[in-house]
């Protein structure tokens, strides 16, 4: 009866309601009401226009980089370099966006398009070092994070600026940003990149589900040797999937460089929008729909959450606490699966 | 096929039912909350005599329990809250930002919650308060550590390369090796005020001496913090100044281990924004010569009060100093401030509060000082 897909459906939606049980239970154990908390954590990302505004602004790069993480898991590829390409995305957008002078219908596109271009050179070099040599995407991906991290300092301090710690701000005619949505929402940072994310979810479910592209690359994903023996070029398979998933991450990237901040400054550390990309992409088992639920649910919890200490007084540190927790149960899905199918069989 | 694609239609839906079930009953709280910030429009306006003012602070990513300003400044507000009988939640509040993207939510959601004044802590926040002091107008904001113009915006700085610079006698007359290292957070115009001024006074009380200027590119890397301390040690600097708010504890941690293993190794770190005695102490001794101590608290506690009193300088830059007793050198470590180092101290603290020298701020004045020496 259970349906593997109607299982991909359930777990997450179990592992979401398990991680807000035990934070609830871990709320009251630390004497603070758990209804009252997650009333907070509720008003914090849809009590008014702006905070709904706020909530879609940090749910479209997640959306991007869950779709950039999934996209390579679908091939069998785990790419944790998401990080570092979103910050190569970022960087390429702003620079395209500060140095020319373009009308609009050219200058955006393009900003796009090399904050694309970048992510998928970042994702490249991975998938040949992997296709060509065997070394596992995964160590190189890490290195990588920290690569773009320092380069792209290093750019804005040198570069994009004179010795100052962030860049100009990018030209309007390059700007994601929206008067009209941010007037709608109280003047929240919501931009038009929503529109982005949403054209690539579809992007990425049709290249997958309805081209011949998505057939092979799920196919070296399942099983490389099989593929290999019906006459794939699985190297070039590898490379393509590492290079779709970059240009995902840069586009991420490119939503907080020309929507959110409109500028890039130097960072102490990572973003963490392609970590928990990797998050989103697990909880929304791998498939765009999903992630773009997944991207909702960790929007909501990370703006929600800024509400909870001086709505509820619920201590930031708990509310770190409770997120994690419902990552865990996620990635502990496999557990969820195995009762699940416990009880299956002992109802038979 | 076309059941299991029936069934995710259904969930699909029934998500959705919760979704707006859920939208549905926040409309409800919505209206509630509503009428209840209606109420306390009306109460604020029956109080006149500021019994409901409110204050609240954004921290930068460094957090409440910095060790550093944030904390200082929240010090600030939990001692103008004793005053009036406010506390935490009841008239003072503070918001924690996770990432510099939360800046202006957190800002945005205290000027929703109707208070007063907010306070934004740190240069970092000055895009974010910016652009939310225009969109509030009706608003007060007080921005620490760099200048916002608007008439609804103080803006509080600090005379930090003077304190810097008496910090830097201190370690011209306490090094052994004639070598003293800077440790910045982020190469920017705030933390070169520290820099130029400690170069400055090193350099006034003996210009042979070398100082070693390094940026650790982050205000919350203590393993960085760690690492440049380590090295400038090993290459004889004896005292470590360091402005980087929690990569500076990276400093201390490498201070004590050289301690630790050679109790008569002679190292100093000179602490910054509050005494920083307690992060030295190893043992009977401690590697906190002193710290360029910068009264954040004291400036948040008397805009404050200025607000509630209905005189709230906004639109002004208020600078404090030497002369406010807003910027001082600590003396809590009385064995390694020998009287010679604190006498000196005090003389060339005589000399900047009367104008007789005048500290460097930028990298460009301090070398029109170097060059006029």
């Amino acid at each position: 009866m259970f349906s593997n897909r109607l299982f991909n459906i359930l777990v997450p939606i179990i592992s979401v309601l398990l991680g807000l049980i035990s934070g609830a239970i871990i709320m009251l154990i630390f004497g603070y009401n758990p209804i009252a908390g997650f009333a907070a954590l509720w008003n914090g990302a849809f009590g008014d226009a702006y905070f709904f505004g706020e909530t879609i602004r940090q749910v479209t790069p997640y959306i991007l980089s869950g779709l950039a993480v999934a996209f390579a898991l679908r091939s069998g590829l785990l790419n944790i370099g998401v990080e570092g390409q979103v910050f190569m995305g970022w960087l390429a957008s702003v620079w395209i966006g500060i140095s020319f002078e373009l009308p609009m219908i050219l200058h955006l596109p393009l900003a796009i398009l090399a904050a694309a271009i970048a992510g998928a050179f970042w994702g490249f070099i991975p998938g040949l070092l992997k296709a060509k040599l065997g070394v596992h995407e995964v160590i190189v991906t890490i290195m990588m994070n920290y690569i773009a991290l320092y380069l792209s300092n290093s750019i804005v301090r040198n570069l994009l600026s004179d010795g100052a710690d962030r860049t100009e701000n990018v030209a309007a005619t390059a700007s994601l940003q929206s008067n009209w949505l941010a007037e709608m929402t109280f003047y929240s940072r919501i931009h038009y990149g929503f529109i982005v994310a949403l054209l690539m979810a579809l992007v990425m479910w049709f290249i997958i589900n309805r081209t011949t592209t998505g057939f092979e690359l799920r196919s070296v994903g399942f099983n490389q040797h099989a593929s290999k023996y019906a006459g794939m070029n699985v190297s070039k398979n590898i490379i393509l999937a590492m290079v779709i998933s970059g240009a995902f991450a840069g586009l991420a990237g490119a939503m907080e460089g020309l929507g959110t901040f409109g500028f890039m400054s130097i960072k102490s550390g990572f973003t963490n929008i392609g970590f928990d990309g990797i998050a989103v992409a697990l909880l929304g088992a791998n498939t765009a729909f999903g992630v773009i639920l997944a991207a909702f649910l960790f929007g909501i919890l990370k703006i929600g959450a800024l509400n909870m200490p001086t709505a509820a007084g619920v201590p930031t540190e708990l509310v770190e606490i409770i997120i994690a927790l419902i990552i865990f149960f996620v990635a502990s899905s496999y557990m969820i699966r195995w009762v699940i199918l416990r009880f299956k069989k002992e109802g038979k | 096929m076309l059941k299991s694609r029936f069934l995710m239609v259904l969930v699909f839906l029934l998500t959705f039912g919760v979704f707006l079930a859920a939208c549905g009953s926040s409309g409800g709280e919505e209206e509630t909350s509503g009428s209840s910030s209606d109420d306390s429009g009306s109460e604020e306006s029956s109080g006149e005599e500021n019994s409901d003012f409110s204050v609240a602070m954004v921290t930068d990513v460094g957090g409440v329990d910095d060790k550093s300003f944030n904390q200082s400044a929240w010090e600030g507000l939990q001692a103008f809250g004793e005053e009036n009988g406010m506390s935490k939640g009841e008239g003072i509040d503070y918001a924690q930002s996770e990432s510099d993207a939360d800046y202006a939510t957190n800002l945005n959601r205290l000027v929703r919650q109707d208070y007063n004044l907010i306070y934004g802590i740190g240069y970092l926040l000055q895009p974010a308060i910016a652009e939310v002091s225009e969109q509030y107008p009706d608003t007060n904001f007080a921005l620490v550590d760099s200048v916002q113009e608007g008439d609804n915006v103080a803006s509080i700085v600090f005379k930090e390369h003077q304190g810097s610079f008496l910090a830097g006698v201190a370690a011209a007359n306490k090094t052994n090796t004639d070598k003293v290292g800077f440790i910045g957070g982020v190469d920017g115009s705030l933390i070169n005020k520290f820099e130029a001024g400690f170069v400055a006074g090193v350099k006034s009380v003996n210009p042979e001496i070398e100082v070693e200027v390094e940026y650790a590119e982050s205000f919350n890397d203590s393993q960085k913090g760690q690492a440049i301390a380590s090295n400038m040690y090993s290459k004889d600097i004896d005292v470590i100044y360091h402005a980087s708010g929690g990569t500076g504890n990276g400093v201390f941690a490498q201070a004590k281990d050289i301690k630790n293993s050679n109790p008569d190794e002679e190292v100093w770190v000179i602490g910054v924004d509050r005494d920083q005695h307690e992060e030295g102490q190893i043992g009977d001794s401690n590697v906190t010569l002193t710290s360029m101590v910068k009264r954040v608290d004291i400036a948040v506690q008397e805009v404050a009060n200025q607000a509630m009193n209905g005189e709230f300088p906004g639109g002004e830059v208020l600078e404090f100093g030497l002369a406010d007793d807003a910027i001082s050198i600590a003396r809590t470590n009385e064995e390694a401030m020998t009287e010679e180092i604190v006498s000196a101290v005090e003389e060339w603290k005589e000399k900047i509060v009367n104008g007789e020298v005048e500290v460097p701020s930028t990298r460009e004045d301090l070398q029109t000082f170097l060059d006029s020496m």
